[in-house]
């Protein structure tokens, strides 16, 4: 087991950031993180990279405590912040040499593993930080939180910011990373970047709603889902789609509307409004739900639920 | 020790990508040793009188001649108008007024004894103290002159008078030039000192690096030191640096030993580093920092006996200048630059520093968190 996260809580002040946090990850395995900002994603990072000491709870890596055994732990991750922390004014090579040095070793000794990812910038090995775009920031943190070869690599949001294609090259250089037999766990504010991973908690104001592997399909709804698809654009509809009384929520994925309608037969009159829309190139299927779907799905009722509990305090 | 080479190699090489860097060791010292050493002058010189003589004797004409003959006066205005003599002054066009008024002369002769009015403008009560005090000594050569010259006491008849002739220990010619430099070099380390040590932490801490830095092996004490080495080396090159520039511009001179004015450098730039460390560890952004360090910088230094001499402060701010380091480092530059004193004479300085140095470097490694 490289990582064990044990019943943890954190508070600050009057705020409750972490609550009951409890989940596993496997050696070699890809884990995700994904929830909304100010979900706790950073807090958790910075109790498993030994950087905040939980209230209650242990974190384990690799069989040393965060707390008791910070020293250890510190030597086999790889901590790479959401916000970008190399030195502005060192060059990238200064860069990567001074963590290297800083961890007993050497660019040259590990190259073979940051090849992949420190290629891409070397052509820029002279510039400073500081004056790289936001995505070879990224590589360049992500190269230097790889030099000393760490058995768990912890990624905060390592994409926000960065462009699509860029985000996409990431998730690939993660992908080789992981087959190098390093441990990762990254946590994300974007949904579809879930099905990269191997497993995917879900979390929400400091709690884990679900943990879940987005490969094995999901089905047994009772509810059914519904894409939408315009020619003219669906953006268009999403207010008029969810205005309509059988709706249970809509929501914009990529250029679709997924649909839920609140019973089956209510999808029947969906469709029959929406033929009168004189828009021959709607198009209304049923889908499966992917593990997004099932993740709006889940925050939704988790809102709903809070906000009621709210009303009746 | 690798990891503390790493982390030098570093800082040396971020300090000096700085491009404010090398202004700030190489020119902003010698514009304010130049600039505050002559500005911050003890010293008068052209005090501007007006004469306002109501007798028109040879007496007072006499008394005129010998203030113009100082180096220190500057006659801009002889009347026998004190009123308007008296509008200058408050208009402050000059600094004193003498007043001498009708039958100076005549009275001098038959009464043996005159008055004259000094008119000093005290709105700087050290200028006033000394216009007062160089106005009293050409008083006194006069009055030794006149009596001298008209009562016929030269000779065999010589009157018995006390005469005073002060001699000034190591500082024979009284020039405060040297005595001023040697206050301003100690600013000048303390300053550079204390705020680039500090503002390098927290500008670490502002930039978020310190959450890298933080999950790496480093340890607390290599962080520091990697720190406080590269700005004592500044601070230390800057005294050589001012020293040299004392002796050549001012005649500095350097009567102790030059090894030991440079290792008690060495302990009092830990203590003020150290302080500009804890500083750091409690303030998060630089602008926090600034007024933190400004507030002990200033208070220390004015309280330091630049000026004026710490031993004529009152008690309580004696004691308080216990916890000063920078009154002591006043003192011990002084006294091994003009003075000669050797190691003995500054030992109780010298001990005291270092535990003052290990107290405060103990509190900033103890206050600097890597963890929270």
């Amino acid at each position: 087991m490289s990582l064990i996260i044990d019943h943890i809580d954190k508070s600050f002040d009057a705020v409750q950031a972490l609550s009951r946090i409890d989940f596993e990850v496997q050696d070699g395995e890809l884990f995700g993180l994904i929830g909304p900002d100010g979900a706790g994603k950073s807090t958790l990072f910075r109790i498993m990279a030994s950087l905040l000491v939980p209230d209650a709870g242990r974190c384990i890596m690799h069989g040393y405590d965060v707390v008791d055994d910070y020293r250890e732990v510190r030597k086999i991750i790889g901590y790479m912040p959401g916000r970008f922390s190399l030195y502005m004014d060192l060059s990238v090579e200064e860069n990567l040499a001074f963590y290297a040095r800083v961890f007993g070793t050497s660019v040259e000794e590990n190259y073979d593993l940051i090849s992949d990812v420190y290629e891409q910038i070397a052509p820029f090995k002279r510039r400073l930080a500081g004056k790289l775009s936001g995505g070879m920031k990224q590589k360049l943190a992500l190269s230097c939180a790889l030099i000393h070869r760490p058995r768990v690599l912890i990624l905060d949001e390592p994409t926000t910011g960065v462009d699509a294609v860029s985000r996409r090259e990431f998730w690939d250089m993660l992908k080789k990373i992981q087959g190098q037999g390093i441990t990762i766990v990254v946590s994300t504010p974007y949904m579809d970047e879930a099905e990269m991973c191997d497993r995917v908690a879900l979390i929400q104001k400091g709690r884990v709603l679900e943990i879940s592997d987005p490969s094995i399909p999901r089905d047994g709804d009772d509810t059914q889902l519904f894409s939408l698809r315009s020619n003219r654009g669906v953006y268009a509809y999403l207010e008029r789609v969810r205005s309509m009384e059988g709706c249970k929520h809509a929501w914009l994925f990529g250029d679709q509307l997924h649909v839920t309608p609140k019973s089956k037969d209510n999808a029947e009159k969906m469709k029959s409004v929406m033929d009168s829309w004189d828009d021959p190139s709607l198009q209304w299927k049923p889908i499966l739900p992917s593990i997004e779907d099932r993740f709006m799905g889940l925050m939704e009722q988790e809102s709903e639920e809070h906000s009621t509990n709210g009303e009746r305090i | 020790m690798r990891i503390l080479l790493t982390l030098l190699v570093k800082e040396f090489k971020q300090i000096f990508r700085n491009r404010l860097m090398l202004p700030i060791i190489f020119v902003i010292p010698v514009v304010q040793m130049i600039l505050l050493t002559y500005a911050a002058s003890l010293e008068m010189k052209g005090i501007s009188m007006a004469v306002v003589d109501q007798d028109y004797s040879q007496a007072s004409r006499l008394l005129v001649s010998r203030f113009e003959g100082s180096p220190f006066f500057e006659i801009s205005l002889t009347t026998s108008d004190y009123q308007k003599a008296v509008r200058e002054l408050t208009r402050d066009r000059v600094d004193v007024i003498l007043h001498m008024p009708h039958e100076f002369e005549k009275r001098l002769y038959s009464e043996k004894e005159t008055d004259l009015q000094l008119v000093v403008n005290a709105i700087n009560a050290t200028e006033a103290g000394l216009v007062n005090a160089y106005c009293t000594r050409i008083l006194f050569d006069y009055n030794t002159q006149v009596r001298a010259e008209w009562f016929g006491l030269e000779g065999s008849g010589r009157q018995t008078t006390l005469e005073m002739i002060p001699r000034y220990w190591y500082n024979p010619l009284l020039d405060y030039k040297i005595y001023m430099f040697s206050g301003i070099l100690v600013i000048i380390v303390t300053m550079i000192g204390m705020l680039l040590t500090a503002l390098n932490l927290v500008r670490e801490k502002e930039m978020g690096t310190t959450e890298q830095i933080n999950v790496t092996p480093i340890r607390k004490y290599q962080f520091l030191m990697a720190k406080l080495i590269p700005f004592m080396i500044i601070a230390l090159f800057e005294l050589a640096f001012g020293l040299m520039i004392g002796r050549l511009l001012f005649g500095l001179p350097i009567e102790g030993s030059l090894g030991l004015l440079f290792l008690f450098t060495c302990i009092y730039l830990l203590v003020v580093l150290g302080i500009g460390l804890f500083l750091s560890t409690i303030s998060n952004t630089q602008q926090q920092l600034m007024f933190l360090a400004f507030f002990f910088m200033i208070t220390f230094i004015l309280m330091s006996g630049v000026f004026t001499p710490a031993e004529s402060m009152p008690l309580w701010a004696q004691k308080i200048n216990l916890v000063n380091p920078v009154a002591y480092f006043m003192k011990v530059i002084r006294m091994i630059l003009l003075k000669g004193s050797g190691f003995r004479d500054i030992s109780r300085e010298f001990f005291s520093l270092c535990f003052y140095a290990m107290v405060i470097l103990t509190l900033a490694i103890a206050n600097y968190r890597k963890t929270t």
